[in-house]
C-alpha cells in the first residue's frame, strides 16, 4: 500500500504544557491575578497537519510503456527528418515491412523454428540435469560433497568461455550448440533449487517428524513444494540464460536459425534484417518469460506476497 | 478424575544438558491416561526441553534417563505450523495414513468450527483459525498423548479463552492425555487436572486441581492454587 494513502489526521505540535496544567494552589490565586492568555488554535505553537508523503504515489496508466513509446517516437522522428541514416538504422516501418516480408515470403518461420527447437532441447537437458544434481546435493550431505564443488567451479567460469573447448570436443555442429545452452541453463536451476531445498524452514522438518511421516512423504509434501519458489526463480534466470546462449551459438556455423539469418544479413549489410532478427529474439524472449511467470503464479498461488 | 490407572507416559530419571548447563535434573513423572497436566515455569526453567524430550524432538541433546510413551503421540506447537502450500484439509490430514483420512479430516474441521474452510489456504485464515486447524491436525491421528508447547501463547486473550473451551470439548471427544506447557497461570488452573511447576530443572511443585469444569477463576480452591503457583514463579 502506498504511503500516501495515510490520511489520518495527527496533531504534530507539542501539547501546550504551561497553561494547561496550573497547580491547584495557583489556580485559586490565578483568579485575582491578571488574566492568563491561553494560546488559541491560531497561536504559532499549533499549525495545520503537515505530512509530506514520501512514497512513490499513484501508478500512471500504462506507465510501463512510456520509455518504449518515447524511444519509438525519437526513432520515427529521426528517420523522417533524415537525422538517422537508414543504413545505420532503418525507420521503424521499414523494419515492420521487412519482418512481414521475411515471415510471409522469406525463411523467417523456418529460422524461428530452428532457434526454438535448439533452445528447447538445450533447455530441457540443462533443466533435467540441474534439477537432478540439485536434488541429490540438496538432500544428502555426501551428494553435496561430490556435486557442489564442481558446479561452483563451473558457475565461476562464464558459460560461454567453455565454447572453444566444447567446439573441440563436440565439433561445430548441433551437439555443441545444445550442450552450450544446456550448461548455461543447468547452473541457475541447480543454484536456486539447491538454495530452495536447503532453505526450507526447520520448523517444517520438526512438524514432519512429529507427524511421523515417511522419508518419501516428507520429500514429496514438504521438501519439494517448499523448494518450488527457489526452483521458479532459477527457471526464470534459466530461460533468459538459454536465450542468451542461443544467440551466441547461432553465430557459429549454423545453416538455419535467427542468429544465422542475422549473421548472413550482416555480411550483406542488410541492417533491417538484423534489426528484424533482434525484434524476433526480444519478442520470443519476452513471451517465454511471461509464460514462466504465469506458471509461477499458478504453482505458488499459496503464497501471499507483496505482489498480491 | 476420569483417568484409569493406565499410564499415558512415564519419564524416569531424565536429565538433559546444553553444554555444561543442566536444564533437566533427574526428573521422574508418570502421566495417567486421559490426564490433563499443565507444566508451568519461568522461561528457561526447562519446560519446553522436557516436552520436546518426551516428543523425541531433542536429537543430539546430551543427557540420560528413560522415556516411555504410547504409540500414538502428537505435538502442537506454539505457532500453528501449517504447511503454507497445502490447503486446510490437507494440512489436517498431513501424515495421516488411513483410508478414511479425508472423512476424518472433515469431521475434525467441523469439530473445531471450521467446516467449509477445507479448501482455504492457510494465509487466508486468522491466527486463531490457523491454531484451530493445527489442533485438528494434532488430533487427527487419535493420539493417546498430546503434547502442547504453549499453543495459545500467541493468541489474544479473547481468542485464547475460546480455545480453552474448544480444547476441553475436544478432549472429551478424543480423550488423549495432555501435557500442556504454558507460562499462563490462569490457563493452567482452568484447564489441568494437575499442575507441575518446573524450577531449576526439577519438579518443584505437583498440585492436583479437582474443581469441576467449567471452572470459575473465583473458586477459592483455584485462588489458593494460583497464589502458590505465582509464588513459585516469583511474581
Amino acid at each position: 500500500m502506498p504511503i500516501s494513502d495515510v490520511t489520518e489526521a495527527r496533531p504534530t505540535a507539542q501539547r501546550p504544557t504551561t497553561p494547561a496544567s496550573p497547580a491547584p494552589a495557583e489556580a485559586a490565586s490565578a483568579a485575582t491575578a491578571p488574566a492568563v492568555t491561553v494560546p488559541g488554535p491560531s497561536s504559532t505553537r499549533l499549525g495545520p497537519v503537515s505530512i509530506r508523503p514520501l512514497g512513490l504515489g499513484r501508478k500512471y496508466p500504462f506507465g510501463w510503456s512510456y520509455g518504449i513509446v518515447a524511444l519509438l517516437l525519437i526513432w520515427s522522428v529521426g528517420s523522417i527528418l533524415g537525422i538517422i541514416d537508414p543504413r545505420t538504422l532503418p525507420a521503424p516501418w521499414v523494419i515492420v515491412e521487412t519482418l512481414w516480408y521475411q515471415l510471409v515470403e522469406g525463411r523467417l518461420p523456418e529460422h524461428m523454428q530452428a532457434s526454438v527447437v535448439r533452445a528447447a532441447l538445450g533447455f530441457s537437458a540443462g533443466f533435467a540435469v540441474g534439477l537432478v544434481l540439485a536434488v541429490i546435493s540438496g538432500l544428502s550431505r555426501l551428494g553435496e560433497g561430490f556435486i557442489d564443488g564442481p558446479v561452483q567451479i563451473n558457475r565461476a567460469t562464464p558459460g560461454l568461455a567453455m565454447m572453444p573447448l566444447l567446439i573441440l570436443w563436440f565439433g561445430i555442429g548441433e551437439d555443441m550448440k545444445i550442450i552450450t545452452i544446456a550448461l548455461s541453463v543447468m547452473i541457475p536451476i541447480y543454484m536456486h533449487t539447491h538454495n530452495g531445498l536447503r532453505g526450507i524452514d526447520k520448523r517444517y522438518i520438526e512438524l514432519a517428524e512429529t507427524q511421523k511421516v515417511s522419508r518419501w512423504t516428507f520429500i514429496r509434501h514438504v521438501i519439494f513444494p517448499g523448494s518450488l519458489p527457489g526452483l521458479f526463480l532459477g527457471l526464470r534466470f534459466a530461460v533468459l540464460s538459454s536465450w542468451l546462449s542461443l544467440i551466441v551459438v547461432e553465430q557459429y556455423n549454423a545453416t538455419e536459425g535467427i542468429g544465422y539469418m542475422m549473421t548472413l544479413a550482416s555480411t550483406y549489410g542488410q541492417t533491417d534484417v538484423i534489426i528484424a532478427g533482434l525484434v524476433v529474439y526480444a519478442a520470443l524472449g519476452l513471451a517465454l518469460d511471461s509464460g514462466v511467470k504465469a506458471l509461477q503464479r499458478f504453482a505458488l498461488r499459496w503464497r501471499k506476497t507483496i505482489e498480491g | 478424575m476420569t483417568a484409569t490407572d493406565l499410564l499415558a507416559a512415564r519419564v524416569t530419571a531424565l536429565s538433559r544438558r546444553f553444554g555444561d548447563k543442566t536444564i533437566l535434573d533427574d526428573i521422574s513423572l508418570d502421566v495417567l491416561s486421559e490426564e490433563f497436566i499443565a507444566l508451568i515455569g519461568k522461561s528457561g526453567s526447562g519446560k519446553s526441553t522436557l516436552l520436546r524430550a518426551i516428543a523425541g524432538l531433542d536429537h543430539g541433546v546430551a543427557g540420560s534417563g528413560d522415556i516411555a510413551v504410547p504409540r500414538r503421540v502428537s505435538f502442537a506447537f506454539q505457532d500453528s505450523r501449517l504447511l503454507p502450500w497445502k490447503r486446510v484439509l490437507d494440512n489436517v490430514i498431513f501424515g495421516l495414513e488411513a483410508p478414511d483420512a479425508v472423512e476424518r479430516g472433515r469431521t475434525l474441521l467441523q469439530e473445531v468450527g471450521l467446516a467449509g474452510r477445507e479448501r482455504s489456504w492457510p494465509y487466508e485464515l486468522s491466527g486463531g483459525e490457523q491454531q484451530r486447524v493445527a489442533l485438528a491436525r494434532s488430533l487427527a491421528g487419535e493420539p493417546e498423548l498430546l503434547l502442547m508447547d504453549e499453543p495459545f501463547g500467541a493468541l489474544d486473550a479473547l481468542t485464547r479463552r475460546r480455545m480453552h473451551k474448544l480444547l476441553l470439548r475436544l478432549k472429551d471427544i478424543h480423550r488423549p492425555a495432555i501435557i500442556l506447557v504454558t507460562h499462563d497461570v490462569e490457563e493452567a488452573v482452568t484447564l489441568a487436572d494437575r499442575v507441575l511447576v518446573l524450577k531449576d530443572g526439577q519438579i518443584a511443585e505437583d498440585l492436583p486441581v479437582v474443581a469441576d469444569r467449567p471452572r470459575d477463576v473465583e473458586d477459592p480452591e483455584l485462588i489458593t492454587i494460583r497464589k502458590t503457583l505465582l509464588q513459585h514463579l516469583g511474581v
